[in-house]
């Protein structure tokens, strides 16, 4: 209650500012579910393929990184849209 | 009862002592991160000046950290068991973002600091990394990796 008393008496700038801040952390959190989502489901489609195959651990386990670093971009892009607006 | 279909499969037991085909990635991905580096340094330096320089080189040092922690988290685990791989790479997701936050969020306010010049190095060398290793990534049975060098 008192960090709603307090975000009640700022004026002006610090009003935007501070609403400003809190969207962008809203928006970063909502782009880093995307990219979890899609993470757990590429590593558990991979487990489950080395499990069943593990002849072709070695290239299920490439294929596998290079999906996470390209899922992770998108966690990126929008950690560096949160550092430009809110940070 | 024993063919392929029906065959009991059980990731949480399994695990994978072959090599590790995404560090030798992580390493050629950091190696050609380097060798880059400085055109990237200099673009940054043309268009934010100094400060541009300083956050690029910064931002280019935590995109290859950021490789590097993915790929030997991957491969420490892998030998364990495939399930404690899984939530290795779960949770190194969360924490590798927490300590890029962590990385950014403590230099903000230095004087050094171009946060436009930092972000725009971070997604390009990330992007631009990962694009240019598709060329040398061999995804197949027979070279999990890196394609052979040619003779």
């Amino acid at each position: 209650m008192e960090a709603f008393s307090q975000l009640a008496a700022l004026t002006g700038d610090e009003a935007k500012a501070a609403s400003a801040a809190g969207s962008a952390g809203f928006a970063y959190g909502l782009a880093a579910i995307g990219p979890g989502i899609g993470i757990g489901y590429l590593v558990g489609k991979s487990v489950e393929a080395m499990a069943r195959q593990p002849e072709a651990a070695g290239m299920v386990r490439t294929t596998m990184f290079l999906g996470i670093a390209f899922t992770e971009a998108l966690a990126l892009i929008g950690f560096v849209v949160f550092i430009l607006i809110g940070l | 009862m024993s063919d392929a279909r029906t065959r009991q499969v059980e990731p949480m037991l399994s695990r994978d002592d072959g090599p590790a085909p995404e560090v030798s990635i992580s390493k050629d991905m950091i190696k050609r991160g380097l060798f880059v580096a400085p055109l990237l340094v200099a673009l940054c330096g043309v268009i934010w000046g100094l400060d541009g320089v300083w956050s690029s080189m910064y931002a280019i040092a935590i995109v290859l950290v950021n490789f590097a922690l993915a790929a030997g988290l991957v491969a420490a685990t892998a030998r364990i068991s495939l399930g404690l791989m899984m939530g290795a790479v779960l949770f190194g997701y969360l924490i590798r973002l927490a300590l890029i936050f962590l990385a950014v969020f403590l230099v903000r306010d230095a004087d050094w600091i171009s946060l436009p010049a930092l972000g725009a190095t971070i997604i390009v060398t990330h992007l631009g990394l990962l694009l240019w290793e598709l060329k040398f990534v061999a995804i197949s049975l027979a070279h999990p990796g890196l394609k052979p060098a040619r003779p």
